[in-house]
């Protein structure tokens, strides 16, 4: 059988006769579509009445009924006069039900104006912002009570919950942290060398990584590399739990989510970043240390000496100051978009992103008002 | 499957071109013995699927009607046994076999499995993108009539998976599963969830559309009611194996204590005076 035959036709007079051929199943629905389209008469054309035999087709299923249905209205609707004969009789069924289907008009299929759309979503987003600082500022607020509840009941206290927490974000954390940091020591005291070379004051490489070390670079770090691994952690685990609606299986029971979920998580990001942010410190001036005296020509002593000489506590203060509050906001940045989420693998993937760049802009926003905050008040 | 076989079956071309959906059985189990976790699941199960009927399976909570229903549609791999779908042997290991048969079978799951990401007519064109090609024009013509045909409103076309209620999931599922018109349908317990008017509903809805389209479908179930109205015939598992076959009569009439507490306990009472 060739591959056109599923339908041909013969024009006779004001009559086009089609006779059908063949499968018109799934499998053939492309090429049999354009042949539907060619057989079509023109509105207020030569043809006035059409004619299709389907005596000879062999198979039949929902896309050849549905392109038989199309040509008969697309027919009609151009006022020829349209019928069908010898249709095998076990087709007669799936033919008038793809027929009846057409009875309820299809919705328009809606009309995209790019540029409004544009406008549309740059509102949205901005009407986000808003709604975002109000759901922070819910939380924090709902933190603070289960605090002062806990404080008022010490017993009521998951504590082996907490430190499971401890253990997942800062034990766990300390080998990737001690990595990093130490990488990062190690290249600003290389990039310090280099160009203060110039000027023969390599020594003050120890000034500058020391001072950008202990207030600023070391709390950042540590706490972008916690916001990525556990920030993200906590929004993906509070947003499964709330996608198999074990949130609301906790609130019905009687308890507080907050108490029994957040709390804790933002305990343990408290207690454990101070301490991470400390050793990475650490590690960021050995890696300092060690290029100086291998690349730098200074020795050991030379860079403790003049270290002790220029960072003082006052130094080293102000970073683990900033510690505990990054922590609290990427803690409860990561809280809110977990509880957020809506039904959809979808979401839990948007809200986790959203969780990860949101505490690292707060982080970084919040670093920017502590330099104001420590130089006025001279530190 | 021997090492040999599978590298063998790398080189395989001698996949028909088309699958013979004219055969008098549907589907053919042998001797199919499955392992869970090192606990013996299914011990030899072997039944018969005629084509053009609606054959129930039903089995105690656990008795590893779920594990029966993945291993035929290829999830779980059979330590043992064979399936047949229109007389070829569908095996993981025969990957042009296995898109034959794929291609003319459709799969309802127990809570929907709609893509979450994507709208309800995307769902339903999904199978149709994938093994047909189509123009623009007729994918949404025909997803249109699908929709329609499982009882939705066009209103649902452009809603996404989380914007629908348990009734509306069901039937979007069903019609996904129904998009390529295929030869078997596979049913995950269909009506659970659904309140008894719209399970009513989807029992009427399967019936018809088995009959317009010419379809054999096996369904998993515990609904009595969908077993007295749908099913031609009744297949009931219990200890690893298919212990009893045959139409609803031969049920009721049973003397097996399992089979009389099934379907002569207190809560057949409605669908036997059917």
């Amino acid at each position: 059988m060739s591959v056109n035959a599923l339908l041909t036709g013969r024009v006779s007079g004001e009559r086009l006769e089609l006779v059908a051929a063949g499968d018109w199943t799934a499998d053939r629905a492309n090429e049999l579509e354009k042949q539907v389209i060619r057989a079509t008469p023109v509105p207020k054309g030569p043809v006035t009445s059409l004619r299709i035999n389907m005596q000879g087709v062999a198979k039949l299923d929902t896309y050849g009924a549905w392109l038989l249905e199309r040509l008969l209205r697309g027919s009609q609707e151009s006022g020829i006069q349209a019928d069908v004969v010898g249709l095998p009789e076990q087709f007669r069924v799936i033919v008038d039900t793809v027929h009846q289907t057409t009875e309820v008009p299809n919705p328009e299929r809606v009309r995209r104006n790019y540029i409004g759309d544009w406008f549309e979503t740059v509102g949205e987003n901005i009407v986000d912002v808003g709604r975002s600082a109000a759901l922070f500022a819910q939380m924090l607020g709902a933190v603070a009570v289960a605090w002062l509840r806990v404080l008022w009941r010490p017993r009521s206290f998951r504590f082996t919950s907490m430190v499971n927490q401890i253990d997942l974000v800062g034990w766990r954390a300390v080998p990737i942290i001690l990595l990093i940091t130490f990488l990062i020591g190690a290249i600003l005291a290389q990039q310090g060398i280099f160009h203060f070379r110039k000027f023969g004051a390599d020594v003050f490489v120890v000034d500058m990584v020391g001072i950008l070390v202990l207030r600023e670079v070391g709390v950042l770090i540590v706490c972008i590399m916690v916001a990525g691994r556990s920030g993200s952690a906590y929004t993906a685990e509070l947003g499964s739990m709330k996608m198999r609606e074990e949130i609301d299986a906790l609130q019905t029971m009687g308890f507080n989510p907050i108490s029994v979920l957040v709390l804790p998580r933002i305990i343990a990001l408290v207690i454990a970043v101070p301490m991470l942010t400390f050793l990475g410190e650490m590690s960021a001036l050995y890696g300092a240390g060690l290029v100086a005296s291998l690349y730098g020509n200074i020795q050991p002593e030379v860079f403790l000496q003049r270290l002790r000489e220029v960072i003082s506590l006052d130094h080293f203060m102000v970073g683990m100051i900033k510690a505990p509050f990054m922590a609290l906001v990427i803690g409860i940045v990561a809280c809110v978009r977990g509880l957020e989420t809506k039904g959809s693998a979808e979401s839990l993937g948007l809200q986790t992103t959203n969780a990860v760049v949101q505490s690292i802009f707060l982080v970084i926003v919040l670093d920017g008002v502590f330099a104001v905050f420590f130089a006025a008040i001279d530190k | 499957m021997s090492i040999t076989d599978n590298v063998l079956s790398l080189f395989e071309d001698e996949a028909p071109a088309t699958l013979d959906i004219s055969q008098d059985i549907a589907l053919r189990v042998r001797n199919l013995h499955v392992n869970f976790r090192r606990q013996k699941v299914l011990k030899g199960v072997n039944f018969d699927v005629k084509r053009g009927e609606v054959l129930g399976f039903v089995g105690a909570s656990g008795a590893g009607k779920s594990v029966l229903l993945r291993t035929m549609i290829g999830l779980i791999q059979p330590s043992e046994g064979t399936i047949e779908v229109f007389g070829q042997e569908f095996s993981r290991a025969k990957e042009l076999r296995e898109q034959l048969i794929e291609r003319h079978w459709g799969i309802l799951f127990q809570h929907g499995a709609l893509f979450s990401a994507l709208t309800v007519r995307q769902n339903v064109q999904f199978p149709m993108r994938e093994y047909l090609k189509l123009s623009p024009r007729l994918l949404d013509e025909i997803a249109a009539a699908k929709l329609k045909m499982v009882g939705l409103p066009p209103e649902a076309l452009n809603k996404m998976p989380s914007e629908l209620s348990g009734g509306m999931i069901k039937r979007v599922a069903l019609a996904r599963a129904l998009a390529l018109d295929p030869a078997i349908v596979f049913l995950d317990e269909p009506t659970s969830g659904l309140d008894p008017i719209s399970a009513g509903e989807f029992d009427n809805l399967i019936r018809t559309l088995q009959r317009t389209l010419g379809l054999t479908v096996f369904m998993v179930t515990h609904d009595l009611d969908s077993l007295h109205s749908v099913c031609d015939r009744i297949a009931v598992l219990a200890d690893g194996k298919v212990i009893a076959a045959g139409p609803m009569s031969t049920m009721l009439a049973s003397e097996h204590p399992w089979l009389k507490a099934y379907f002569r306990g207190k809560r057949g009472r409605v669908g036997a005076t059917m």
